[in-house]
């Protein structure tokens, strides 16, 4: 019998190269292309008013400069505004190139090309931009006084206005709800600027052939396909001449989905000018002020609630603070406005979020995508039910779970993918108990009072989320089995690290019944599969995962009938193991994959010795069938789509104790526990290690990151000397455990998990930060200085 | 993130390196760890005309420990400083700072006297010389000169080094018998540089009373801040000496600035709390070097 892979831990088959340095990522690529270098606006809000290149012109080197003057056709138009949305009335996006006015630090003005990147750079620093300073907008609170614009024709800075309401019993309000009900609260949230912070950032390389008029372009991606589109758009060229590969990426984490960036148009659009090859690697600066943002806002809440802690009336108003464009649409607070409710089934539910400009980077999604926002509103509100009727806080969630007897649940609300936002399965209240158990729950008390003893401060915090994951429209797998008996799979999305060459692989060995060895798998080139969306949205598993599954069964299908044929035997009585087709039972009547893939492929031409086998004189074949049958391809391949109605929901609670220190107000995290359901696992290692990664993320959201903005819109922490992304010393050991509900959406059962990790981390850390003080915690991510100045005003 | 122009010169020698420096003047800068000159030519902060790089330079490597103190050269790494015994032995308070410093691999290029230089009033090794009153060696073409920490760090990011100077070693002057030490911070992320920390040295009298005490600040002034906080304590025995009063001394004399990881009164606050913990710890060290 085949080893089943499915399922197995197996190891990661990339990591040799990438952590021995044979990854090729794309300053890797194209040693000897020109180097692309952009001048910067250095102000938040200004107007262009001239540009002196005079001084650059002198350095040694300088290929081309280029501003928005210089951009022909629909390269000079605004970036597309790649998801409209009706509620998105004022939508706006940059140019490839500043015209007349910048609106955020970062903003690209001038394009130099050079022989090198020192030399751009040089030349960079020698062009004037003249500027008339504008009024910057900076915060949330600044933007919606309306004060000043970001747009001038976007009035009160109001990008986009949602309000989604479900009515309680007997059509109830959430606002009747909420006065109705025994027991009301009523507060204020602030979630902190955050970013993806990818240790590669993004880069373009572009290769322009003109003989055939084709270009080829390399860019840190998450969706290659999207890229080839867009620049065959914008460039004028046809489809067929352009190709986009994602080489190794090294993290993307949702910043990498947003597309075309300027330079993916721009850096193309000089190497077919110059016909030379050009590239571009972000550096880091220019990722902190140029890329996007994200997590950004304030949350007002109203909750009624009965005896119980079951909230009856539910209403939250989110101001989002989306930057200075909305390229990657509302997105972000459609989510945080939907999968705020988690786990639970509140009475009524009314929630409104204004989408608001400011003169800072933009913001689209990152990992989490207003998810950590809406379980922060969630299970702040959760605690302090339970913190008002002086009950335990996991008893409060658990009297407003959804129950497993109760999927299909409908939340009545519309989700990020314009569908229904319906959770396929679940079952959280034993996702619960298997937390509380993994934490030691029950007994924190007498832990507490132990530590208190000594003059130590614990504090225990729990967090639940819902995320629905494996968003469509679809993905595409290509399998073919080739006459050497290997394997070759394709996809079109596209791979940041996440282990793809893997998973992908255990699925195809598992459904063709093959060693793991004989699969190789390739993602994100559009040379081997045209048809992707990308991968974002903890979907790539769900949905290439599943289309590759169903492109092997096309495959083995064929297989298993060309092997009928040979053996003599009824296609049903065959299975294949360790890569030999055989009558069940009878592993002696067996044909190998390989020989049956020659055979799948009539030829004329003997080109070795496997070859000769499917010549037209090798055997007997039928006088009266052409060779290759109606309805039949040469070769041994197939090639299938997976296209889910909706969404499939993944779950999960975390929990964490710990230590804050008395007098210097340091806090420590002394165990962080994750019960994570993400339906039939591929492989657990794997899930464990996105979990892992999500987790330090999500730590970085709670303790240490965020985006200072100074009154002018200067960012002010812009390098990782003061954007604190957390080491491996400031992430604690992780205790995990699975709980496997199947999803009954797809044929492998399974659900993302790329995201889960980081989701409630901020909302689990205040929960035990608060139980550790007894301070009130409205504002996240939390420092020793911030919690020491909160007990100062206790 | 790519540096502007700059000549590199790599002198062999010493008089070759000081020759360099002297035609360079002020618009040369001497390579040696490079773990902070570099990251500020990649982001143009700084733009010599000039790199000087010592690191072929022989004789500079030298970590020289005795009953006197601890010279170090200006090649040595701070993971050698930290890993010899020998210095260890002589002035614990090394090994106890430099475990502070940054992390390994910043260590194993970063030098001791290159961090002196840099006068970050942040960074761990002034507060260290100046704690001690070390001082540092300066050569330059006209000779040799040897400036007392106290008159070293002038400002933030400034010290006493003139153009056409290279910084050749450092010294680190022992305690006396029933000293000892001890190095407390509080950083964001393990290896940051410090929201606030404090160096402690206390030495007893052959009573086991309080002699001397003495502490360093880094991180809440534009220098190291030294206190001596011998007074403040009182002429007591180490264990009932008044931490609290030394500390409160303390808190009086720095003056923190706030920025965006720290309010003021935050690092006002804490420097006292570490300084408590650096004088109890100091001077138990101090007790059981006597044990």
């Amino acid at each position: 019998m085949t080893t089943r892979l499915f399922g197995e831990p197996v190891r990661r088959r990339e990591d040799a190269r990438l952590i021995t340095g044979q990854g090729r990522y794309l300053d890797d690529l194209g040693a000897g292309a020109l180097a692309a270098a952009f001048v910067r606006s250095p102000h938040a809000h200004a107007r262009i008013l001239d540009v002196d290149v005079s001084a650059a012109l002198d350095v040694e080197g300088l290929v081309a400069i280029y501003t928005w003057e210089d951009l022909p056709g629909a390269l000079a138009e605004p970036l597309p505004l790649l998801i409209p949305h009706p509620a998105l009335t004022h939508g706006r996006t940059a140019y490839p190139l500043a015209r007349e006015i910048v609106r955020h630090v970062g903003e690209p003005v001038v394009m130099v090309v050079a022989r090198d990147r020192y030399l751009a750079e040089d030349a960079c620093a020698l062009i004037r931009v003249g500027y008339e300073i504008l009024k910057p907008v900076v915060g949330i609170e600044e933007a919606v006084r309306g004060v000043h614009l970001v747009h001038e024709d976007v009035p009160g800075n109001v990008g986009a206005h949602l309000v989604q309401e479900v009515p309680g019993h007997g059509g109830v309000t959430a606002r009747e709800a909420v006065e109705a009900a025994p027991h009301r609260l009523e507060f204020r949230l602030d979630v902190e600027r955050s970013a993806c912070t990818p240790l590669e950032g993004k880069g373009v390389y572009a290769r322009w052939d003109a003989d055939d008029g084709s270009l080829r372009v390399y860019s840190s991606t998450q969706t290659s396909t999207s890229v080839r589109m867009a620049i065959a758009a914008k460039l004028g060229l046809p489809l067929p001449k352009v190709e986009v590969i994602a080489p190794d990426v090294g993290g993307g984490f949702g910043v990498k989905i947003v597309h075309p960036w300027p330079e993916e148009i721009l850096v193309p659009w000089a190497a077919r000018l110059l016909h030379r090859e050009v590239k571009w690697t972000e550096d880091r600066r220019e990722h902190f002020v140029s890329s996007s943002h994200e997590r950004g806002q304030v949350q007002h809440v109203r909750v009624g609630f009965d005896d119980d802690g079951r909230v009856l009336g539910l209403e939250v108003e989110i101001l989002h603070d989306h930057g200075a464009y909305t390229p990657y649409g509302i997105i972000v607070p459609i989510i945080t406005s939907t999968q705020l409710l988690g786990p639970y089934k509140v009475g009524a539910y009314r929630v409104e979020f204004s989408s608001i400009y400011t003169n800072t980077v933009q913001v689209t999604p990152y990992r989490g995508a207003g998810r950590p926002q809406g379980v922060f509103c969630m299970e702040r509100t959760m605690d302090k039910i339970a913190a008002y009727l002086g009950r335990d806080r996991t008893q409060v969630r658990a009297a407003n779970f959804i129950q497993p007897d109760e999927f299909p649940y409908d939340q009545g609300l519309t989700f990020q993918d314009g569908r229904p936002l319906i959770y396929d399965s679940g079952d959280y209240p034993e996702a619960l108990r298997m937390l509380k158990e993994l934490i030691g729950w029950d007994s924190f008390a007498e832990e507490k009072a132990r530590a208190a003893a000594e003059g130590r401060r614990i504090g225990i915090g729990v967090g639940c989320y819902v995320e629905g994951t494996g968003v469509g429209p679809y993905e595409g797998g290509h399998v073919q089995i080739t006459s050497d008996g290997r394997v070759h799979v394709s996809t079109g999305l596209t791979s940041q690290g996440q282990g793809h060459e893997t998973v992908f692989a255990q699925i195809a060995a598992t459904e063709l019944g093959v060693p793991i060895e004989k699969v190789s798998v390739v993602t994100g080139d559009t040379r081997r599969f045209g048809y992707a969306v990308g991968t974002f949205a903890s979907r790539a598993a769900v949905m290439s995962g599943n289309a590759i599954a169903l492109a092997c069964r096309k495959v083995r299908e064929k297989a298993l009938r060309i092997a009928a044929e040979a053996l003599e035997a009824d296609p049903r009585d065959l299975e294949i193991t360790d890569g030999k087709i055989h009558v069940a039972g009878v592993p002696s009547a067996s044909i190998p994959l390989a020989t049956v893939a020659v055979l799948s492929n009539p030829l004329r031409y003997a080109f070795d010795e496997e070859a000769k086998r499917a010549t037209q004189f090798a055997g007997p074949a039928s006088d009266d069938r052409p060779p290759v049958a109606e309805g039949e391809e040469p070769g041994l391949e197939g090639r299938d789509y997976y296209s889910p109605v909706r969404s499939t929901f993944a779950a999960g609670m975390h929990a964490a104790i710990v230590e804050t220190d008395p007098d210097t107000a340091e806090i420590r995290i002394l165990r962080y526990a994750v019960v994570h359901d993400c339906g039939k696992l591929i492989n657990p290692m794997i899930v464990e290690g996105q979990i892992h990664g999500g987790v330090a993320q999500g730590v970085g959201g709670a303790l240490y990151e965020k985006m200072v903005y100074d009154e002018h819109g200067q960012l002010l922490n812009a390098s990782f000397m003061d954007f604190l992304m957390p080491y491996a010393t400031e992430v604690p050991r992780i205790e995990t455990a699975h709980l496997e509900t199947p999803s009954p959406l797809n044929p492998l059962g399974i659900k993302g998990a790329g995201e889960a990790g980081v989701i409630p981390v901020s909302a689990v850390i205040a929960s035990a930060v608060e139980d550790a003080e007894g301070i009130t915690i409205d504002r996240m991510p939390i420092s020793p200085s911030d919690l020491h100045h909160l007990r100062l005003t206790r | 993130m790519k540096p502007p122009p700059f000549d590199y010169h790599g002198p062999a020698t010493l008089g070759e390196a000081l020759d360099v420096l002297a035609e360079a003047g002020p618009d040369g800068k001497v390579l040696a760890g490079g773990q902070s000159l570099i990251p500020l030519l990649n982001m143009r902060l700084a733009a010599p005309a000039h790199i000087v790089d010592v690191n072929r330079v022989p004789g500079l490597d030298g970590i020289e420990a005795g009953p006197p103190g601890v010279r170090v050269g200006a090649l040595a790494r701070h993971a050698a400083v930290e890993r010899s015994p020998e210095a260890a032995a002589a002035l614990p308070l090394l090994r106890q700072a430099l475990r502070l410093v940054a992390h390994p691999v910043i260590r194993n290029r970063g030098t001791v006297v290159g961090s002196l230089v840099h006068a970050d009033p942040s960074a761990e090794m002034p507060a260290v010389l100046a704690l001690l009153g070390g001082s540092v060696r300066l050569a330059s073409r006209g000779g040799e000169r040897e400036v007392p920490a106290a008159e070293f760090f002038t400002g933030p990011m400034e010290s006493a080094l003139r153009p056409g100077e290279l910084a050749v070693s450092a010294f680190f002057p022992a305690l006396p018998a029933r000293s000892g030490t001890a190095f407390h911070e509080v950083a964001r992320r393990h290896g940051d540089y410090a929201v606030a920390g404090v160096a402690a040295a206390v030495t007893l009298d052959e009573d086991l009373r309080v002699a001397a005490a003495r502490v360093a600040c880094v991180s809440v002034g534009p220098v190291p801040v030294v206190v001596d906080v011998t007074a403040a304590c009182g002429p007591r025995p180490a264990a009932s000496a008044d931490w609290e009063a030394a500390a409160a001394a303390v808190r009086d004399r720095v003056e923190p600035e706030g920025d965006i990881h720290a309010t003021a009164d935050y690092r006002r606050h804490l420097t006292g709390v570490l300084a408590v913990r650096a004088l109890r710890d100091a001077a138990a060290a101090a007790h059981g070097e006597e044990a």
